[in-house]
């Protein structure tokens, strides 16, 4: 099993521009990870709270709605956030600006 | 009290109201009354005159208190001064003709004088004249007062003056007369009379007071405006007026001044002695003070104690997972499920990104549309300005040119003689004679140029020192190096920037003050040139100053330099070598450098005095040839290094110990002590990072990669240069322009004969671009410092073409006509963001500067990942063919190879049978195929064979 998250995480880890992805779990602490370890708590932390914001504003208006997906786009990166049951996939992406 | 004029004063009940008799007498005084009048008099006529009953018991009262004064015998001598102040509504003018002087014994001047007027007279004696006389009687006028008048004796006072309009005053009343007659006594007198008053204010206080509003009465002088009259400064004094004239022949006169010693003349010495000045001890008479009452008020505060402070902060270490939970989780079905779901989406998403930039601002890149060439936006170069000076660089080459790095709109052309060698060597006699020079042009002045430089031969090439401008090296036609100093009329060229002409106007304007000389060009001689026996022995092709932040050793290696200075020069010489070359003393010169001060005619700086004539080159690289003897005419040079970028010595820095010497920033401005502060370059460390080759165009258009880094002879242990990395042909004459991009370090722009090349380092098969053969010769070629696919390049028929390698790479964007004749130089300067200008040069000596258009120094959008993408597929390009040349050589060695085994080893001829067996498998082969296809067409149906009998 663990060479399939391994696998899947891969997998998105090779597409283009894609800078680093991570796993947090439901507390925000990061399971797995391909950022160094400062960057990651970081994101974790942050990225939590963010999502667990943005989910509450989702619920509040719909409660039988939910989050299934979180696009942010910054000058240097997109940063995706997708939270399930239990856990919370990061997926940060360089942004290439075409000149 | 109602018929009655009261008093706004009127409740002052003082016993001054007695006096109050004859209302209508106090009116008639009244206007006649004193400001001076004694304070009593003052209150008296303030108050208020009382209601007739009142009166008539105050009458009675006063009776009483007659008797006071009757009991005191008036005594006639009394102070005049005391009786002119007694002018009341008592005092009643009269006059008494000189009859009843004598009647009463009162004559003017006789019985009563000015010393002494009263005269007492007796009640009696006036009733009895009055009797006797009736209406004649002097006292008829006042006969009711005098009946009614309490006392027995009535005074007289003589009014010599007539003070009160007629010769006699009369007294009406007894009490006035007691105060003339004794005031001092009257004083004493004050206890009893209040004793009675006391009682008469008694008897007056059941009248009820009752206010009547004050009405308005006639402005009275009282004395207060002498008061303001005093207190106001006028003019006293008459101003005084001085004239003072002088003779007009003294004016202008012949004058000599000299030194002389103040004690020999009689008046040289005037001794000033120290005094006190009066006006400053003025003691303080008058102080003003004034006191107000504030009401109390008191500042307080309060604060919280502050306890015991202390730095201090929480944190929580940050949860982690332990490696085993993380495993754990790792593998756990319910991560992989969340992962399932999950990953699509993102999948998605990054799909999404890649496809298209949903973000990209499309209007933006709009607007650029009508920026490129072919649109009808102006995208010609203009005329801004032309230079060429009738004497000096009419009708010759010029040769070389330069804008000031600092001071801007200064251009500096170097001008040669218009001859091939032969001509040269025909009229060397005429050309020893003519002036080489430089000119410096401001854009203030197109008809003089600002400064001219003298060199010893037609320069070929200069460059300004890019750290001290000031300083110019130059290279003549005949391998000498020469230098120059201005620091001494660099101010000439920082006036022309503005406002030159009217400031030259206005000092020319004074007279007596014409400076000639400020208005001739200064010529400056060259303060410096090499040694001959160790210079070049051909024209000096090209001159460079190394970046300030690099030296070059005697290695050969590049060694940071922490003074930021430019002190080295890279030549290149026909003579087929390159030299460098520093302009710092070495040590042992360092010491004699300034001994004595020698005659110095012509004026030239000193800087470089150490150098003159004993100049050696530290390294001179010999380009010899890769194959057979001789050597290659290098004509330009090219280094890595670019003056400015600092970012390799930034690294050391950072690198290096932080203890060491920063980088010392000198002023450029060092004018005489040039450089002389630069240690010895054994402590300097190497730059690491810098790479110590380069390129060198030829005289015969061959493009050369070569290492500075010397390298031991294995022979004989000598350092000595190494050979050419690779030597390419690819064009058919001299190498014109040898100049690495403003943006890419590493490409660079040939140009020479008919067409030009780009090249870039590293890559050493083949240019990344080559134009076709042009119709006319390319004499010059430059970058435009804004726009990395433009370049500029010059022709021998006066064209200037625009070349951008975005718009199309097989002809040029733009051509423009310039002159007439052949351009030898093109520099474009990027001035503001506003101006760009464009210097080019032909060969009759005319100096055009033109004005580059918006599109051509703009950067368009996208333009710099254009061009290095542009670069980065040529490279790959070769990159792509080289890797086919090898495989191709390979092939073809491979293919040589098998064919002459295959001549070696002929197969032997097959035997007729072996040919039939195997033709014959062929057909039955054939057959079965065709069978085949025909069954799986359904064509021919396959005999099904029946089944065997039982």
């Amino acid at each position: 099993m663990s060479s399939e998250v391994e696998d899947a995480l891969k997998r998105i880890q090779h597409m283009k521009d894609v800078h680093g992805t991570i796993i947090i779990n439901a507390e925000g602490t990061p399971v797995k990870t391909t950022l160094d370890d400062s960057t990651t708590l970081q994101y974790a932390a942050l990225i939590h709270q963010l999502t667990a914001t943005a989910k509450g504003t989702i619920r509040e208006m719909d409660p039988q709605n939910d989050l299934t997906f979180l696009r942010i786009r910054s000058k240097k990166h997109e940063i995706m956030v997708s939270p399930e049951k239990g856990f919370m996939l990061i997926v940060v992406q360089n942004i290439t600006e075409e000149k | 009290m109602a018929d009655e004029p009261v008093d706004a004063k009127g409740p002052e009940k003082d016993s001054d109201n007695k006096e109050d008799i004859k209302p209508k007498s106090k009116e008639s005084t009244r206007p006649e009354s004193k400001a001076s009048s004694s304070s009593k008099t003052d209150e008296e006529k303030k108050t208020a005159p009382r209601v007739k009953s009142a009166k008539s018991k105050k009458d009675g009262k006063k009776t009483g208190g007659k008797g006071n004064t009757k009991s005191k015998p008036a005594e006639p001598k009394e102070e005049s001064t005391e009786k002119d102040g007694g002018g009341q509504d008592s005092m009643i003018p009269l006059f008494i003709s000189s009859k009843s002087q004598e009647i009463f014994q009162c004559v003017a001047d006789e019985h009563v004088t000015e010393d002494n007027p009263h005269k007492l007279i007796p009640k009696d004696a006036i009733i009895q004249d009055m009797r006797e006389r009736a209406a004649v009687s002097d006292f008829h006028p006042v006969k009711q007062l005098i009946l009614d008048y309490p006392g027995d004796e009535i005074l007289l006072i003589y009014d010599a003056d007539f003070k009160y309009g007629q010769n006699f005053v009369l007294v009406s009343s007894d009490e006035e007369k007691q105060r003339i007659l004794n005031p001092v006594v009257e004083q004493a007198e004050d206890g009893s009379p209040t004793g009675e008053e006391g009682e008469a204010v008694e008897e007056i206080d059941p009248v009820v007071y009752q206010y009547v509003p004050p009405e308005p009465k006639e402005w009275v002088s009282l004395g207060s405006e002498k008061e303001i009259e005093e207190a106001s400064w006028k003019e006293t004094e008459q101003k005084i007026r001085i004239t003072i004239r002088r003779a007009r022949r003294e004016f202008g006169g012949a004058l000599s001044f000299s030194d002389r010693n103040a004690d020999d003349a009689k008046d040289g010495y005037i001794e000033c002695v120290p005094f006190e000045d009066k006006s400053f001890s003025l003691k303080i008479m008058e102080l003003d003070k004034d006191v107000q009452a504030v009401s109390t008020y008191t500042d307080q505060g309060s604060q919280t104690v502050w306890k015991h402070p202390c730095n201090k902060y929480t944190q929580y270490a940050p949860r982690e997972l332990t490696e085993a939970e993380q495993k754990n989780l790792l593998s756990s079905e319910t991560l992989y499920n969340f992962l399932d779901r999950v990953t699509p989406r993102f999948e998605l998403a990054l799909q999404q990104n890649d496809i298209m930039d949903v973000f990209r601002d499309d209007w933006k890149e709009l607007g650029n549309e009508d920026d490129t060439f072919g649109s009808k936006s102006d995208n010609h170069l203009k005329e801004y300005q032309s230079f060429t000076d009738l004497q000096f660089s009419r009708d010759k080459v010029l040769t070389c040119i330069a804008w000031h790095p600092s001071i801007k709109g200064i251009i500096a052309v170097s001008c040669a003689e218009k001859m091939t060698y032969d001509e040269r060597v025909d009229n060397s006699s005429r050309i020893i004679m003519t002036q080489s020079l430089i000119l410096i042009w401001s854009f203030s002045d197109p008809i003089h140029p600002q400064i001219l430089l003298e060199a010893p031969e037609d320069i070929v090439c200069f460059k300004f020192n890019p750290t001290d401008p000031n300083i110019i090296a130059g290279g003549c036609i005949n391998g000498q190096i020469v230098l120059w100093d201005i620091s001494k009329y660099v101010d000439r060229l920082k006036n022309t920037q503005r406002g030159k002409q009217s400031k030259k106007n206005a000092m020319l304007n004074v007279p007596g003050f014409e400076d000639d000389s400020s208005d001739k060009t200064p010529v400056v001689r060259y303060c410096a040139s090499a040694a001959i026996e160790s210079g070049h022995r051909n024209a000096v092709a090209d001159i460079q100053w190394l970046p300030d932040h690099m030296e070059v050793n005697r290695f050969g290696l590049m060694v940071e330099n922490r003074n930021l200075q430019s002190c080295q020069l890279l030549t290149a010489s026909v003579d087929g070598t390159i030299g460098i070359w520093d302009t710092r003393p070495s040590k042992s010169q360092s010491q004699t450098a300034d001994d004595g001060k020698e005659d110095n005619p012509l004026g030239v700086a000193t800087t470089f005095k150490h150098l003159d004539l004993t100049w050696k080159p530290i390294i001179k690289i010999h380009m010899s040839r890769l194959e057979g003897s001789g050597d290659y005419g290098p004509v330009r040079v090219s280094f890595q290094e670019r003056q400015g970028d600092r970012h390799l010595l930034e690294k050391m820095q950072k690198e290096g110990s932080a203890g060491k010497s920063s980088i010392d920033r000198k002023d450029s401005n060092m004018g005489g002590g040039f450089g002389i502060r630069s240690g010895s370059a054994k402590e300097k460390r190497q730059l690491e990072g810098a790479t110590t080759k380069f390129f060198v165009g030829t005289e015969d258009g061959e493009l050369i990669y070569a290492d500075l880094k010397l390298e031991k002879d294995p022979d004989s242990g000598k350092l000595v240069p190494p050979r050419a990395d690779f030597v390419k042909s690819f064009h058919d004459r001299a190498i014109n322009t040898l100049q690495r991009s403003p943006f890419f370090k590493d490409i660079v722009l040939v140009v020479g004969g008919w067409n030009f090349s780009i090249w870039k380092e590293g890559r050493e098969s083949n240019p990344l671009l080559i134009s076709a053969a042009a119709s006319k010769q390319f004499t010059c070629g430059f970058w435009s410092p804004t726009r990395p696919a433009v370049f500029y390049l010059g022709t021998a028929e006066g064209n200037i073409e625009v070349w951008d390698l975005l718009d199309r790479t097989h002809e040029a964007s733009l051509s423009q006509n310039i002159s007439a004749s052949e351009i030898t130089n093109v520099y474009p300067w990027h001035l503001s963001h506003k101006q760009q200008l464009l210097a080019v040069s032909d060969n009759v000596g005319t100096l055009h500067i033109l004005e580059v258009p918006w599109t051509l120094r703009n950067l368009t959008h996208g333009e710099l990942t254009s061009v290095t993408s542009y670069f980065d597929r040529e490279d790959k390009r070769l990159e792509y063919q080289e890797q086919r040349e090898s495989v191709h050589q390979e092939n073809k060695r491979r293919l040589d190879a098998e064919e002459a085994a295959k001549k070696i080893a002929q197969p032997p001829e097959p035997s007729t049978e072996e040919v039939d067996n195997k033709m014959r498998t062929l057909w039955l082969e054939y057959l079965e195929d065709e069978k085949k296809f025909l069954l799986d067409l359904g064509l021919v149906e396959e005999k099904e064979e029946p089944l065997p009998d039982v």
